[in-house]
């Protein structure tokens, strides 16, 4: 009972912050088609910009500053180089994002160095929050999981709630229209990837201090996120909420589960011979490739995803 | 424009020159970590060979006459990438290689080594290991050409498990290591010395996961709860390390940690208080054990890196030291005169004396388990990473306690 509440929470914690990262990549997607691949480089930058502001300033200015940041540095990428390469096609499009994570990486690897930077956890959140059954529960994942919950409804409030979102949701579909009725689409446009690599690099404030903010943090996110969207359904908000929830779950749970390859196996009537190494390969150590083997799953069995508009 | 490229030219020209009369160096190749997950731990490696071969060895006359240097190559932790930064540095003119962050790696270079030095019997390359602790680099695999200078796993493995059969506190054992060589092994000796020295002992859980990619380790922390473990096993490093004990901190878990490397950079900071009687580590020297001149080297290291980096490697020092003295004795800095002077060589190192086995190239060597206290200025004189916390030696093992058997049987060129 105690190892299923607590890795429930742990799985949640975790789900949020994917959901997080992968709200702006899905928002950019649904708005403007654009497949960003350097979305989790703006995960890193926010890790990174914290980390400086917060040796100058301290972590709570950084927790406002640096998404701000990072959404200006995305709104200038979008103004300055993908509504650029948008003339050439998607093509272009995604091989300047791929490009662009790349040169983020390097970037980093200049100013901040090849190895990881000390950015801790600010001490009036460093503590146990509520002890579970004989478990504690550190403040901090709670704070996370508040701060990914308060965006998840300020998100939902400015979508469907304020007349900017009204206009995002028509550019969403119609774009053409709302160009027709007098609103400046490629602004529109600007503040989504603006406002998107902003999420990111505010999951990058408290996941570069939970986990551990080094230049492979990006590369080790970048994947994720991906599957994230594509299980969620591609440019579907609720979808990615759900699919991060999931597999958030279904990471923490099969690390906690001590059964092998073999009793899965077993499970639906096929004997494994004993003895082989898939046999003898635990849930544990394959939890790492189950989000991928749910996306190709996905994938083959409805393309849209959980909750997807589209076919694509 | 024209002065400008005259003045390249120069420079260009300044430089290989300086490289040039830096041929007259001893320079050892260390290809280790110096990007990616455990680029923290391969940085702070290569400034205490820096350190150790300035201090140690070039203050007081280098070697043959000339300065001994460590050059840094990055292998980002892969074996693959290990290989490719030998071939670069033996292009370069590299006669030694020094590694040692992860076994896997020092696989794939004894490997390369053994072949290069089979092709090239005229420019041969000798591989010094510093901290590669997978027991078959010096038994089935053992090589003429690779030396170790840390306790293997197996070496190690006997000492905890000597120190756990006394312990009757300890009934229910979790291990968890990284999925590769080194954590194959420590969880293989760990069950096989259990269940000769304490039967009664049950392994309650065995866990391996990815190496260097796992940022969050509560999944496993709430296993290990479950599990109802006393103890904990790990031959984790680095930050799969740092990241472990401070997963276990938040979560408040109550079971003891046996390591190998808890004094290492980054996990004192991550444990701090919480770690206070709860981790131990085995290791060939602590800051607390009384050295003659090491102290002081610590001393002046850790003010001119901190926190950066923090002194930690004892085997560093010895490792330089030995390489220095068996250059001299060799009078040559051929790798095979080189190989042939460290065999056997007995060298009064800073934790007693050391001894290089020939029969595997094993470095023989006292080792300490110590706990994680709180620093008194009396037994615990040190802290560690500016803490409050330090270590205080729970056991020693001598040298000659220390020895286990191999089942090397070495081809000599």
């Amino acid at each position: 009972m105690e190892f299923v509440v607590i890795s429930l929470l742990n799985g949640i914690t975790y789900g949020l912050l994917l959901f997080m990262l992968s709200s702006g990549l899905t928002l950019i997607f649904s708005m403007m088609g654009i497949l960003n691949f350097a979305h989790a480089s703006f995960y890193m930058l926010g890790a990174y910009f914290a980390y400086q502001i917060s040796a100058w300033l301290g972590f709570w200015p950084g927790l406002l500053v640096a998404p701000l940041l990072v959404g200006a540095v995305g709104a200038a990428v979008e103004r300055y180089g993908l509504r650029r390469a948008h003339r050439f096609g998607h093509v272009a499009e995604l091989l300047f994002t791929f490009g662009l994570a790349f040169l983020v990486e390097e970037v980093v690897h200049l100013v901040w160095g090849t190895s990881s930077v000390d950015y801790k956890i600010p001490a009036e959140l460093d503590g146990t929050l509520f002890t579970l059954f004989s478990t504690d529960f550190p403040i901090y994942k709670g704070f996370m999981m508040l701060i990914s919950v308060g965006m998840l409804v300020a998100l939902y409030a400015l979508l469907t709630r304020t007349r900017i979102g009204l206009i995002i949701q028509a550019a969403l579909t119609k774009p053409d229209m709302v160009e027709a009725l007098g609103h400046n689409v490629p602004r529109i446009f600007m503040l989504v990837f603006g406002g998107g690599t902003a999420l990111a690099g505010l999951a990058g404030v408290i996941g570069g201090n939970a986990f551990i903010t080094e230049p492979g943090m990006a590369a080790a996110v970048g994947s994720i996120v991906f599957v994230v969207v594509v299980v969620g359904g591609l440019g579907s908000l609720g979808g990615a909420f759900v699919a991060s929830l999931l597999i958030g779950c279904i990471q923490t749970f099969s690390i906690g589960l001590t059964i092998s390859v073999t009793d899965v196996f077993a499970l639906i009537g096929v004997t494994l011979p004993a003895g082989s190494q898939v046999a003898r390969l635990t849930i544990t150590q394959l939890a790492p490739v189950l989000p991928y083997i749910l996306m190709v799953a996905i994938l083959i069995f409805r393309p849209r995803g959980l909750m997807g508009a589209r076919e694509s | 424009m024209k002065n400008k490229l005259l003045q390249r030219l120069a420079l260009a020209a300044g430089a290989v020159l300086i490289s040039g009369s830096a041929l007259a160096q001893v320079k050892i190749a260390y290809i280790d970590p110096l990007s990616g997950p455990f680029a923290n731990v391969g940085e702070g490696g290569l400034k205490g060979f820096k350190e150790a071969a300035d201090i140690l060895v070039n203050q007081k006359g280098g070697v043959l006459g000339q300065k001994l240097e460590f050059v840094g190559f990055d292998n980002k932790g892969s074996p693959q990438e290990s290989q490719i930064q030998l071939k670069a540095a033996i292009d370069q003119g590299f006669r030694f290689i020094t590694q040692g962050n992860g076994s896997g790696a020092a696989h794939s270079l004894i490997d390369a080594v053994n072949k290069w030095n089979a092709r090239n019997p005229d420019k041969t390359v000798l591989f010094f290991n510093y901290a590669a602790v997978d027991p078959t680099l010096t038994n089935e695999q053992c090589s003429f050409w690779h030396f170790r200078f840390d306790a293997n796993t197996e070496m190690k493995m006997e000492a905890i498990t000597n120190f756990m059969e006394k312990d009757k506190s300890i009934k229910k054992v979790f291990i968890i290591g990284q999925d590769y060589a080194h954590g194959h092994q420590v969880a293989k000796y760990t069950k096989e010395q259990l269940a000769k020295k304490r039967p009664d002992v049950k392994i309650v859980g065995e866990d391996l996961h990815p190496i260097g990619k796992v940022k969050d380790f509560a999944p496993y922390i709430a296993k290990i709860k479950a599990s109802g473990a006393d103890t904990v096993m790990t031959g984790n490093w680095g930050n799969d390390l740092s990241l472990l004990v401070k997963a276990a901190k938040d979560a408040g878990l109550k079971a003891r940690f046996f390591t190998y490397y808890a004094g290492g950079l980054g996990t004192p900071q991550a444990m701090g208080a919480s770690g206070e009687g709860k981790v131990l580590q085995l290791t060939e020297w602590h800051d607390n054990v009384p050295t003659k001149s090491t102290e002081k080297f610590a001393a002046d290291f850790n003010k001119k890196y901190a926190p950066a980096a923090y002194f930690y490697y004892l085997r560093v020092n010895t490792m330089t030291e030995m390489v220095a003295k068996a250059m001299n004795t060799a009078k040559s800095t051929d790798p095979k005169a080189v190989a042939l002077a460290l065999e056997d060589m007995r060298f009064p190192a800073e934790n007693g004396e050391v001894w290089m086995r020939k029969s595997d190239h094993q470095l023989m060597q006292p080792l300490y388990i110590s706990i994680f206290t709180k620093a008194d200025g009396k037994t615990v004189k040190h802290d560690s990473e500016g803490t409050g916390y330090g270590w205080k030696t729970l056991a020693s093992i001598s040298q000659r306690d220390s020895q286990m058997p191999t089942s090397c049987i070495m081809e000599r060129p």
